[in-house]
């Protein structure tokens, strides 16, 4: 079949990220994915969390921006620091906020994903912030709410985590200024997480020089190299000249997979200590999603040592939610929290 | 009642026929082909000038739904579905509730489909009781009970042990054995072929090894039992080979591949489409033109893989949502495109789509000679039409090809020389 002359699956398709995630005046109106976003939005949203930044240290945490907008967490799959940081950046741009933890609640009685939608929609709900163990489901959810309404994704299976992606990526752009020379090194299981996707879109589309994963093959997705990196199966190689590492959390499970044989043999191999890190440049910076596993990824000598910015990749986090939701909501104009 | 068909061209493969004739039914059969017989007054006559008079097609594996999932679909909705896409006999999958593993519901859903009249259902019955992989059915009862085939898709959960003995068992009772080549342990939870775009999405990937593994062993035990074995849907390019070189070494297996496998890919899923998940996975381009040189070369034959679903089975984040395409009402119209590309030419077309899964079956079906049973479609081969939901047939709307233009259509349907389509 001559794609041409049919035109099989091309003009009748759901429409791709971009366009899901854009309003007509080319704004974000979903953040569902780093994957196809412009250069020039991914820039701005660390611009605003820029501005926003300054919110958490003021003696009164608040701004009003979104004073009077309802903002629904939805947290099909568990989790307490994604969940807490959206909420304090809610928070302190004066939402309301409920917390809807629905692994224990409406679906396992049942209820499809549309029926809790539509109840909450019904409920004057604003923006869905949504995280699912389903690939896709953020964009599920966006393509079937009210015009009005926002999705953002904190997290769909193994596909994108998006909001984790830009934090580091401001946290990495207030440490080296300009991502035009760097190479990123990023360590673990690439195959599951979805944290490393949005990293490597991110990272590719701000125009870093090199994003390479290091990993074993059972950790990484076939065709890897269609991602954009380069793949190496060892630290020494790997982190030679690096400027910045990302490690990812390794999680139990893998091992009951035969997917690795153990923590110890994984640390032997991959994980990152002060001996290994000198590979890389002096000046590297040191980064992890959290929560860490002190000994399995790194030596706590690493992860609490002068190159490490785990702790501001945190404290980064709340203003760069705070930056997606302000811009999604349309309630950031002219460069200021207006 | 006597039916004339005039002016149409004939193309029977079984007969190497393929050129202007009338034909002439009476009593469900075909009495003459070309010449009137003595005293025949047509009650009905067709004017086929212009269309493609075949065949009726046969399927080698549907999901009817019924008994027990009828908010997808019922028999009546699906064999109604069947005949407007010119199929005349239809398998259905023993995946129903209760399982088809007992005479009774051999006869429940042959009296439905008696009572629907449109296709006629040929059951596949269980390998083993409940599909569970343990016990054997009763293969002579279900055979007896009126089953063509055994079948233990769409599951292949056995164990090799178990296999080869249900193998050995169908084969002392002739009976074909119709398995879904799928190793599931490496499917595991898989929902899209595993390569750039599973990466991309970071959906699970299902490598074209959980096929080829289940390939390599079935052709191994079918060699072994001796047992006429048939593949359920092949997807990937793999497989053909491994076919190829069963069939050069008189192995009796056969395979089919589901038609939207020779269009679609992987990267049809595009950003999370559900209409595109589908068992198996679709694959790269280099599958699919392996598996369209396969059907052109007569190593495979076609089927549909129908699988209507409810609305709601497709109304979810993808890895949740349920695989499969309603698809018995494309199939014609997809392998017409590649009769348009010059890749196959129409008797090609319907020995693939009648007369190779009727040999596979062991049924005298798929053939328009004198004295057979007047199963017939008739097709405009010109017709250009738009795929919508408003002439769809199929209780199940999961087609990716809603829109699309379509060229060929079905004009007619006989079924034991009754029209039991018109369009």
């Amino acid at each position: 079949m001559s794609s041409s002359k049919h035109p099989a699956s091309t003009s009748f398709k759901a429409p791709d990220s971009s366009s899901l995630q854009l309003n007509d005046q080319g704004k974000l109106r979903h953040f569902l994915t780093t994957d196809g976003l412009s250069k020039q939005v991914l820039t701005e949203i660390m611009d605003v969390a820029e501005s926003f930044s300054g919110v958490s240290e003021q003696a009164v945490k608040k701004v009003p921006l979104l004073r009077g907008k309802t903002i629904a967490n939805l947290f099909f799959e568990n989790s307490t620091r994604t969940r807490t940081t959206f909420d304090l950046a809610a928070k302190r741009l004066s939402a309301d906020v409920i917390n809807l933890n629905i692994a224990t609640s409406a679906t396992t009685k049942g209820e499809s994903i549309l029926d809790t939608i539509r109840n909450l929609e019904a409920m004057q709900v604003d923006m869905f912030i949504v995280r699912h163990a389903d690939s896709g489901a953020a964009h599920f959810i966006a393509r079937h709410v009210a015009p009005h309404i926002s999705v953002i994704n904190a997290g769909d299976g193994r596909h994108a985590h998006p909001t984790q992606a830009m934090l580091d990526m401001f946290t990495i752009r207030r440490v080296k200024k300009d991502f035009k020379r760097l190479k990123v090194a990023i360590i673990g299981d690439i195959l599951h997480s979805r944290v490393a996707r949005s990293q490597i879109h991110a990272l590719n589309t701000l125009g870093v020089q090199e994003v390479r994963v290091i990993a074993p093959k059972t950790l990484l997705p076939s065709d890897t190299n269609s991602l954009g990196v380069h793949v190496y199966g060892d630290l020494k190689t790997g982190l030679d000249d690096v400027d910045v590492v990302i490690m990812l959390r390794l999680q139990r499970e893998r091992m009951g997979a035969a997917l690795l044989p153990s923590e110890h043999e994984y640390f032997e191999c991959f994980g990152l200590t002060e001996e290994r890190l000198s590979y890389a440049k002096p000046e590297v910076c040191v980064m992890h999603p959290g929560p860490i596993n002190r000994g399995v990824e790194m030596d706590a000598a690493v992860a609490d040592g002068p190159n490490s910015v785990i702790l501001q990749q945190v404290t980064n986090g709340i203003a760069t939610r705070m930056a997606v939701m302000a811009l999604t909501l349309g309630h950031y104009a002219a460069g200021k929290p207006s | 009642m006597n039916i004339c068909i005039k002016n149409g061209r004939l193309i029977d493969p079984a007969n190497q026929r393929d050129g202007v004739h009338n034909i002439y039914i009476a009593s469900g059969k075909i009495q003459s082909i070309g010449r009137s017989p003595n005293g025949f007054v047509a009650k009905q006559t067709i004017d086929a000038t212009g269309k493609l008079v075949m065949p009726g097609f046969v399927d080698l594996g549907a999901s009817l739904r019924e008994p027990g999932y009828e908010q997808k679909a019922s028999i009546k909705s699906e064999t109604r579905a069947a005949v407007a896409g010119g199929y005349t006999a239809v398998c259905c999958l023993p995946n129903t509730k209760p399982v088809l593993d007992t005479p009774a519901v051999v006869q429940l859903i042959l009296d439905k489909a008696e009572l629907a009249g449109f296709a006629k259902v040929l059951p596949l019955g269980a390998l083993t009781v409940g599909l569970k992989g343990d016990t054997l059915s009763e293969m002579y009862a279900l055979k007896k009970a009126g089953c063509v085939a055994v079948s233990q898709a769409p599951n292949n959960n056995l164990t090799s042990q178990t296999l080869r003995r249900a193998l050995q068992y169908a084969s002392s009772h002739d009976l074909l054995v119709v398995l879904k080549p799928e190793d599931v342990s490496i499917k595991d939870n898989g929902c899209v072929h595993d390569g750039a775009m599973s990466s991309k999405l970071g959906l699970a990937g299902i490598p074209a090894s959980a096929e080829t593994v289940a390939v390599a062993q079935i052709i191994q035990l079918a060699e072994e039992t001796q047992a006429r074995v048939h593949l359920s849907g092949i997807s990937s390019a793999k497989s053909v080979t491994m076919l190829a070189r069963a069939k050069f070494a008189n192995i009796a297996i056969s395979a089919d591949v589901h038609a939207h496998q020779l269009h679609l890919t992987e990267l049809d899923v595009g950003t999370f489409d559900a209409n595109y998940h589908t068992s198996p996975p679709l694959r790269t381009f280099e599958d699919r033109d392996a598996l369209r040189a396969a059907v052109a070369q007569s190593i495979i034959s076609v089927s549909s893989g129908h699988q209507p679903h409810e609305e709601a089975a497709k109304q979810a984040p993808f890895p949740s949502t349920e695989a499969g395409i309603s698809s018995l009402e494309t199939v014609l119209p997809l392998m017409l495109r590649l009769v348009d590309e010059g890749l196959l030419d129409i008797n090609q077309v319907v020995d693939r789509l009648s007369l190779a899964p009727a040999t596979t079956l062991g049924l005298d079906m798929g053939s328009l000679g004198k004295g057979s049973l007047a199963n017939v479609c008739i097709v405009d081969p010109d017709a250009v039409w738009q795929l919508t939901s408003k002439t769809w047939r199929s209780r199940g709307q999961n087609t990716p090809f809603f829109g699309q233009q379509m060229k060929g259509q079905v004009t007619h349907t006989l079924v034991d020389g009754r029209i039991v389509f018109k369009n």
